[in-house]
């Protein structure tokens, strides 16, 4: 069915151990262009170690990350993140001291380069710049309805906005491919939901590709069209939602009964 | 968006109105301005540069450096040798040679802070804060040592006595080991240490006010999300060290044209200044700058103050010490501050 669309990233039986304990196993997945993928499984599973195998965290003892067709096994955070793949973290990590503005603009480094002379003497350059930046921030600030809020340090905000400020952050470093690990965790049910409407703006507005982690299963059957689900480190099921939700093997060991 | 900028303006501003303010008040009464004082100006701008450039690996950076008298002392060698050569050997004496020495003190002391910095700053940890206390004191002691001289045949070095340079009858010698570099031309005054300390501070405020300072406050923040972010850690951390050791280079050139001699001893360039500096940082701020200006300038100003008390002095000192970090970090504090100026504005209980 999906057949015609464009795949974003493809994984190949993807494989790392640390001393003896396998955290992932034979993973393979392949999403295409404009998904929203959801990666379920009990704790321990293995869903953020994957997470850490894509960004570049941890090196695969075997296996292959196509990305747009691209290998990126064996590249650096830094580097994967140029390439195109931008995360959300389980536990919120923020540029505290930050103004939420300044957050999304030190994402946009790669986007808006001056060199650091041209900003101590503040050269033409450097004004230009820093106003285009501005401009693009407050717009991506204001899809997630956190503009009014641009001069405020980042760590004063309240949870849900801080969570709201880490997928601006990574969306402003133009990622072909967006991780977010655990994005309803700690959030009430309105809050989730709005969280739900933003993802799926995100990915209208951006044309994004998207790859979350989630134990909340509203928000996956919410908005997730295809699923993986992850036990002990392998893959258990994998295919659309309904599909995998029905699955015997899968109810006995995440849902229940 | 524009009340960010407006405040940030502001905030600038008052730091160098401050400054401008202080010097002006100083210069108008000269007169009246004790000899104690008159001897502490020129200090004072050299601290507050080092504290100011300490800052933006402590405070801005968030690296501990415990070394960072070494490259004051750099600075004040490299600098006081050349003048001293310029005069000696050349007979020229002019601000010009003094502009050059500042530019070459920067200069050497950013090779000797990027190549202290490479290897350290690849790592996790601490580990800047034992190199650098390690090369502080290697420094130190080396200069201590050192023996440096010029003839016409070229340039002569001995870790031994002077004799051992060989020099010729037309030789001179410019490093006497322990005595250090003797008669060191006067370049050094108030005005000029504060003009430097303004050109410092506004490199600074410009360099924290841009994308290569917003990416080493975020590194500081959060190395791993700064990483997933594409943000090279080891360039920002090392850009952020290279330009701090180059000022303490200015700051030491400041403080070498201040004396006719400049000898490398513990008490100016030991283990114990380098602390006295991260306290001046740390009291006054962590990225902070004004705050680091005002400690440095008061730390400096409290021991010589209080020498009436004689044998209590640095009682006193650790005591004074002690209440202004009460007063400045300890939340009940900033609350009762914070109620005394505006009524409002609580400190948020930390999540």
């Amino acid at each position: 069915m999906k057949d015609n669309k464009k795949v974003v990233l493809n994984v190949e039986s993807l494989s790392i151990s640390f001393g003896g304990l396998k955290a992932v196993s034979d993973f393979d997945i392949k999403i295409y262009k404009n998904e929203v993928y959801g990666l379920i499984g009990p704790n321990g599973a293995g869903k953020t170690t994957i997470f850490n195998l894509l960004t570049g965290v941890y090196r695969p003892d075997s296996g292959e990350i196509l990305l747009d067709g691209e290998n990126i096994v064996g590249k650096d955070c830094v580097q994967i993140n140029k390439i195109g793949i931008a995360r959300t973290f389980q536990n919120i990590r923020l540029f505290g001291k930050l103004s939420v503005l300044d957050n999304v603009k030190v994402a946009m480094h790669e986007s808006y380069k001056y060199n650091i002379l041209e900003g101590i003497f503040r050269l033409p350059n450097y004004y230009k710049k820093e106003k285009d930046m501005d401009e693009e921030a407050i717009k991506l600030l204001k899809v997630f309805g956190i503009d009014d809020l641009a001069d405020v340090i980042s760590t004063n905000l309240p949870y849900g906005k801080q969570r709201k400020l880490e997928i601006a952050r990574a969306l402003a470093t133009k990622p072909k491919l967006l991780l977010l690990d655990e994005p309803a965790a700690g959030m009430n049910e309105n809050e989730t939901k709005e969280l739900m409407n933003t993802i799926l703006k995100v990915r209208d507005e951006f044309d994004m590709t998207i790859l979350l982690i989630e134990h909340d299963m509203k928000l996956i059957k919410g908005i997730c069209e295809r699923i993986t689900v992850l036990n002990f480190g392998s893959v258990l099921a994998s295919g659309n939602l309904d599909d995998v939700l029905n699955n015997e093997e899968v109810i006995k060991a995440y849902l229940g009964a | 968006m524009n009340r960010l900028y407006n405040k940030k303006f502001i905030d600038k501003s008052i730091t160098f109105l401050m400054i401008i303010f202080l010097y002006v008040i100083i210069t108008l009464f000269d007169k009246n301005v004790s000899s104690l004082l008159r001897g502490l100006l020129v200090q004072f701008c050299v601290y507050s540069i080092m504290a100011v450039s300490l800052n933006l690996v402590v405070g801005i950076s968030g690296e501990l450096s415990l070394g960072h008298v070494g490259f004051m002392c750099i600075g004040a060698f490299v600098s006081a040798g050349f003048t001293t050569y310029m005069r000696s050997v050349l007979n020229v004496e002019s601000i010009f040679i003094f502009i050059i020495s500042i530019f070459l003190g920067a200069f050497v002391t950013a090779v000797f802070g990027f190549i202290v910095g490479i290897p350290v700053l690849r790592l996790k940890g601490d580990y800047l804060a034992i190199v650098t206390l390690a090369f502080g004191e290697i420094i130190k002691n080396i200069l201590n040592a050192i023996y440096l001289g010029f003839d016409s045949k070229g340039v002569h070095v001995s870790l031994k006595n002077e004799l051992q340079l060989g020099l010729e009858s037309d030789g001179y010698t410019l490093i006497k080991g322990p005595l250090g570099i003797t008669s060191i031309p006067h370049y050094s005054n108030f005005l000029i240490g504060v003009i430097l300390l303004l050109i410092v501070i506004f490199i600074i405020y410009n360099i924290i006010d841009q994308r290569t300072g917003r990416a080493i406050m975020a590194l500081r923040d959060n190395r791993i999300a700064g990483e997933s972010i594409g943000l090279n850690v080891t360039k920002y951390k090392l850009i952020a060290f290279t330009i701090s050791s180059a000022f303490a280079g200015v700051a030491g050139v400041l403080y070498a044209h201040n004396y006719n001699n400049l000898a490398a001893t513990g008490a100016k360039f030991g283990y114990n200044m380098s602390i006295m500096v991260l306290v001046f940082v740390v009291l006054g701020g962590m990225g902070n700058i004004r705050g680091s200006i005002i400690s440095a300038v008061i730390l400096t100003l409290l021991p010589e103050a209080l020498r009436s008390l004689q044998d209590y002095r640095m009682l006193m000192y650790a005591v004074v010490l002690i209440a202004v970090m009460i007063f400045t970090n300890a939340p009940a504090a900033i609350n009762f501050r914070k109620n005394l100026k505006f009524g409002k504005g609580k400190l948020k209980d930390e999540r």
